[in-house]
């Protein structure tokens, strides 16, 4: 049984109506390591949540959690499971220790535990001052705490984050990651959906890349960006109109699609690894003789592989992340 | 094999304690913005004071006094409004994001919908005692002795519980919770007045009388009625427990069915 993954996924499918939102997902993450699931908006990422969390029917393929099919013995996988989804859920006429102790009766911790519990979770994510206040009084990012506290009042084994820190202020931000790496250490299986590349970097031992309800990609963040082999060359012409014709010259030697910024016509590339093309791409820029403001040399990033492997342009991703 | 290993869940402890977890959910939020009950406190003495005064110098009802008659008719519509309140109840709960807490949580599954009905039951028991209380205040008295007082108050509120799982019902059919309230409504309105709720149903047309004589609400009303005047009470009481459990053996497991059913 411990060899097990702690969360075994295979074949899922799902259609609304007659959108295939996943198309065959095969997931397994060892129990206790952090698992990335990255994607862009619409990837299906949300959607494989809601079913590992019990809330949603698969339409094909099974999902374990601890060995616990979701389907069939839900209310096993329930007892297992933490979930704090992209918008909080918490009662907001009640206070932050009310929404604690409710979750802790509901996991039938009994009243002194549920008030011990609520607590020690109010210290760990820093609602001391606020524990008495009601949710209604809190800031976004105090509220997205409180729902991972709630989250955790029963000690979860598997922790299901979605989305946690969208919208976020990087002060918040960083407290979610603390508490994630704090829980990961502890022996806490966790996935992480994020469309912030930097988040699962972070965070997560392997990277799951889910694009159009397919895994695309899996491997640790440097296993991914070492797929790319070759650098990451960026080129900003003067004229912004100009980013055009700089991808163009040089999506010869481009793994992917080149990226633009439409804003500033700023040109990204991940550059085949062979010997040379660096070089000749480099060439084949100075030869269009259009005036350059920067040209930047550097090693792949983790933006580079989601670029290269979620599809072309357009596919639903916006650089910079924020949905 | 990890089968053998899986605790139980659920039973009837559970179902008690996450029941009491979701009632006092409720109350806590009623308690801490309390308009709502406010509002549905007032409505039924809204009712007994605009039928007395506007409508009762002009309904003559046969032999009693039109307070001693339209009373009781109020204190079964109130519930029957109640049921509004518990389809807009039950559809914010299901439109708010707490619910795929709740969910994903080992929590009893028809917990939610009990504690809500629950809810809106004792809420319905407290507007009632207010509403006889200014009753008394314009004549309304108990003219069965205290124990059919008691009986009269029990039914009605039992009336009620019924009728509140058919808001159950509302609520998860139309899940938008403006809209759960206005069907609520929609359905309250007629079922109070083609009924014998403000006028006796003898002064309906003929099809009229035929719904009303069939209608719950008629059944609840005439034994309450009878109850408080202190009138032969056996047979409408039988019927209105009758139909109270006929709602309630179809309207639960078809409510529960329909919530479990939610991301299937």
């Amino acid at each position: 049984m411990s060899d097990q993954p702690a969360i075994e996924v295979a074949g899922l499918r799902k259609a609304y109506r007659k959108v295939r939102a996943l198309d065959g997902v095969d997931l397994a993450v060892p129990t206790g390591s952090v698992l990335g699931l990255l994607g862009p908006n619409g990837a299906g990422k949300t959607t494989v949540v809601r079913i590992l969390a019990t809330l949603l029917a698969p339409d094909g393929g099974t999902a374990r959690v601890d060995g616990y099919d979701v389907v069939g013995q839900a209310p096993q996988v329930r007892l297992r499971i933490g979930l704090t989804g992209q918008y909080a859920a918490v009662d907001r006429f009640a206070t932050g220790r009310e929404n604690l102790e409710q979750a802790g009766r509901l996991h039938r911790l009994g009243r002194a535990r549920s008030a011990r519990r609520a607590a020690e979770l109010l210290d760990l994510l820093d609602l001391v001052e606020a524990a008495d206040r009601r949710v209604e009084t809190y800031s976004g990012g105090m509220r997205r705490r409180l729902d991972l506290a709630t989250s955790l009042v029963s000690r979860p084994s598997v922790l299901f984050l979605d989305e946690p820190t969208t919208g976020l202020d990087p002060r918040a931000r960083l407290a979610v990651w603390d508490v994630t790496r704090e829980l990961a250490a502890g022996g806490t299986t966790v996935l992480l959906t994020t469309q912030y590349l930097d988040e699962a970097d972070y965070l997560s031992a392997r990277i799951a890349l889910l694009d159009r309800g397919r895994v695309v990609a899996e491997g640790t963040p440097s296993e991914l960006k070492a797929r790319l082999g070759g650098a990451r060359l960026t080129i900003r012409p003067v004229d912004v109109a100009d980013g055009q014709r700089v991808a163009a010259a040089i999506t010869e030697w481009s793994r992917g699609a080149p990226r633009i910024d439409q804003t500033n016509g700023e040109v990204v590339v991940a550059v085949d690894p062979d010997p040379g093309a660096l070089a000749d791409a480099l060439h084949r820029v100075a030869a269009l003789d259009l005036p350059v403001a920067d040209v930047e040399v550097g090693r792949p990033a983790l933006d580079d592989v989601f670029f290269s492997l979620t599809g072309p342009a357009g596919s639903g991703y916006a650089s910079g992340g924020a949905a | 094999m990890s089968r053998d290993a899986a605790p139980a869940v659920g039973g009837i402890s559970a179902l008690v304690s996450d029941t009491w977890v979701m009632t006092r959910r409720n109350i806590r939020r009623h308690v801490r913005v309390p308009a709502q009950l406010i509002y549905s406190t007032a409505l039924p003495v809204m009712w007994v004071l605009l039928f007395l005064y506007v409508f009762g110098g002009s309904i003559q009802v046969p032999e009693v006094d039109y307070v001693l008659f339209l009373l009781p008719g109020i204190l079964v519509l109130a519930t029957a409004f109640g049921m509004a309140n518990t389809a807009l109840g039950v559809a914010e709960d299901l439109a708010d994001n707490v619910l795929d807490r709740f969910r994903s949580q080992p929590v009893s599954r028809p917990a939610l919908l009990l504690g809500r009905a629950l809810f809106d039951t004792a809420r319905n028991g407290s507007a009632l005692l207010v509403a006889i209380g200014v009753g008394f205040l314009v004549g309304f008295r108990f003219h069965g002795g205290p124990l059919a007082a008691v009986g009269a108050f029990a039914l009605i509120v039992g009336f009620g519980f019924g009728f509140s799982w058919l808001g159950v019902l509302l609520g998860l059919w139309v899940r938008d919770p403006e809209a759960a309230q206005t069907a609520g409504l929609l359905f309250a309105i007629p079922a109070m007045f083609a009924s014998s709720t403000f006028v006796p149903v003898s002064s309906m047309p003929g099809w009229l009388q035929a719904v009303a004589n069939n209608s719950p609400v008629t059944h609840a009303v005439d034994a309450a009625r009878a109850l408080t005047l202190g009138e032969p009470a056996g047979r409408p009481v039988t019927a209105a427990l009758l139909w109270t459990a006929g709602i309630l053996v179809l309207a639960v497991p078809l409510a529960v069915a329909r919530y479990q059913r939610i991301g299937h």
